[in-house]
């Protein structure tokens, strides 16, 4: 059992929890107040909380009429969940081949995979747009899915060969001397054990990708392929003044990724237990 | 050791799927920019091979050399406050809420990383509501605790506007290093701590010189991904100050600059030949960043398998 906290010393992490909470979310809290008053409140008293005098639903209606919010979330959250899969999947085993076997080219393979961190893979985007036109899948979510696995991949290699690398080594000798194939040693001793990092992988991987302005605008434009971020800025260039809609929509493109990120926060909580505790 | 056996097929099943994806989508496209970084047109209009006459006129030549180094520059003033504000912060909070048995501490992890979840479009919008001078959130704040005259419009002013962006976008990522460094808090093992306990190291000096020796593998990540990413970025800038970086280029980084180069914005001409320059002198910089990483400091960092 470790040492009981002074009293002290508790108050002084909760205050300065607290403190930066506040600072964490006060931006968030500012749109969506605002999103819920009629204009004329919004300049008056950008912090009053929207009460029966000043409350006004007149964005919202706005942004429901205009564009077709409900199709773009379905987009993004297929191409999100889609990417965030095959990133999971295929940099969880390239890091296994890398940080478990010893073979001729692993620190040349380790290092031809790390290049794609640092490396925006927009620094390419012309040849990727030639590509797709050349393969018929502009304007397809495919493309879109295709781009943000290869865009994920690195960072989730060099992140789970990190973990790998403390995974007990008795482990996995001891499922080799029952008998088990170096596939089922990776799906069912070091994936559950790499969950932590798998989740965190998870939600760094999410998080561009849902927040790309770059691809969905260069590759899949169209209306019936546009994701909710290219939605949103769209909606921001049309209605630039009408601070009710704006701040609506804005307001709305927050609610996805937050109910996904929540998901996996939660996943995160379990999985890093359970990886302390093992 | 599995080395006796003659192939191991299992090796390139793992391997396969992510090469071959990453490849074609990542690698294959990037060279063909590097390679177009040594060609040029001619005034007919065709391409022709120039070698490394691009980088001598980015480097060199006044009229693109100007913008270069000054986007370098803030880039790397940029990188400074991440380092310097960014990720001592980030250490911190998660060696707070790592404190055992701190109530809410799931709470406050969510709270504090939402900031990142949240795309650059509604990030620049809110943060230039809020610094406004007109709308005045920022003003009114400071006027009611009665620091009114420290306050400035400032994305509006040369000399504050970059530092305000970077603190901008340091408040966006935070949650980063936060979490990376809290995953590997957690997982210290108890054995550990208790023995240091015995030995009579608690708080603080348990934290110096115990914990952070066994997280400097986690710093070290964090580290480098902070440099990749702030040599990448591009989107902040560009959604609050638009492609030109103003006022008068002060927040021009590399980033806004390649785009601006490569896509061309009001009356300049795009051009994909200086572009490609720009992102192979891009590439070159980070890759030296990753290369002393790399070779310099992950090869010394200890690594403790539990």
């Amino acid at each position: 059992m470790s040492a009981r906290l002074s009293p002290g010393r508790t108050i002084a992490a909760h205050a300065i929890l607290i403190a930066w909470t506040l600072v964490a979310l006060f931006p968030v809290f500012v749109i969506v107040i605002n999103s819920f008053k009629s204009r004329k409140a919004i300049f008056a008293d950008p912090l009053a909380l929207p009460l029966p005098g000043n409350f006004d639903w007149v964005g919202y209606e706005t942004v429901l009429k205009q564009g077709d919010f409900f199709l773009y979330f379905q987009n993004s959250l297929i191409v999100t969940v889609a990417s965030l899969f095959f990133v999971l999947l295929f940099g969880a085993m390239a890091a296994f081949a890398l940080s478990e076997y010893r073979f001729r080219g692993n620190t040349l393979m380790g290092l031809y995979l790390a290049l794609g961190i640092m490396i925006p893979i927009r620094l390419g985007t012309v040849a990727i747009l030639e590509m797709m036109v050349a393969s018929g899948l502009v304007n397809t979510l495919t493309a879109l899915i295709l781009v943000y696995t290869a865009q994920g991949l690195p960072l989730a290699v060099f992140i789970l060969a990190e973990f790998m690398k403390s995974v007990s080594d008795d482990l996995k000798n001891a499922g080799r001397i029952d008998g088990l194939s170096e596939y089922r040693i990776f799906f069912s001793l070091v994936l559950p054990l790499v969950r932590p990092a798998m989740a965190t992988v998870a939600v760094f991987t999410m998080i561009p990708i849902w927040n790309d302005l770059w691809f969905p605008l260069i590759l899949a434009p169209a209306e019936e392929t546009k994701t909710v971020t290219l939605g949103a800025q769209v909606f921001i260039g049309q209605f630039v003044t009408n601070w009710n809609a704006v701040l609506a929509a804005l307001s709305l493109a927050i609610v996805p990724v937050l109910v996904l990120y929540l998901i996996f926060s939660r996943q995160l909580i379990r999985g890093i237990t359970a990886g302390a505790v093992k | 050791m599995a080395a006796r056996k003659p192939v191991r097929w299992h090796i390139a099943v793992f391997l396969a799927p992510a090469v071959m994806v990453y490849t074609a989508l990542m690698i294959i496209p990037l060279f063909g920019t590097l390679f177009q970084s040594l060609m040029n047109e001619t005034e007919g209009g065709d391409r022709v091979f120039v070698g490394l006459q691009n980088f001598a006129t980015l480097f060199g030549d006044a009229l693109w050399s100007d913008a270069f180094w000054n986007a370098l520059g803030n880039n790397a003033w940029f990188f400074v406050i991440h380092m310097a504000v960014q990720n001592p912060i980030g250490i911190a909070l998660a060696a707070i809420l790592s404190t055992p048995r701190l109530r809410m501490a799931a709470f406050y992890r969510t709270a504090i990383f939402i900031p990142t979840i949240l795309s650059f479009v509604i990030v620049g919008f809110v943060w230039k509501l809020i610094l406004s001078p007109i709308w005045g959130i920022a003003p009114g704040m400071l006027d009611a605790v009665g620091l009114k005259f420290l306050f400035a419009p400032w994305l509006g002013k040369e000399e504050y506007a970059l530092t305000t962006l970077a603190l901008i976008s340091v408040w966006q990522f935070v949650g980063i290093p936060m979490m990376l460094i809290y995953a590997a808090l957690l997982s210290i093992p108890d054995e550990v701590i208790e023995a240091s306990e015995m030995d009579g190291i608690t708080g603080w000096s348990q934290f110096w010189k115990i914990k952070l020796p066994l997280i400097l593998p986690a710093i070290g990540i964090i580290s480098i991904l902070t440099f990749v990413g702030n040599f990448n970025a591009f989107d902040l800038i560009y959604v609050a100050q638009g492609a030109l970086a103003g006022p008068d280029f002060s927040t021009d980084i590399l980033g806004t600059f390649l785009y601006r180069t490569f896509f061309g914005f009001q009356l300049q001409l795009g051009d994909p030949y200086m572009g490609s320059a720009i992102a192979g002198a891009m590439f070159g910089i980070i890759l030296l960043g990753v290369c002393v990483y790399l070779f310099g400091i992950q090869t010394r960092l200890r690594r403790y398998q539990f």
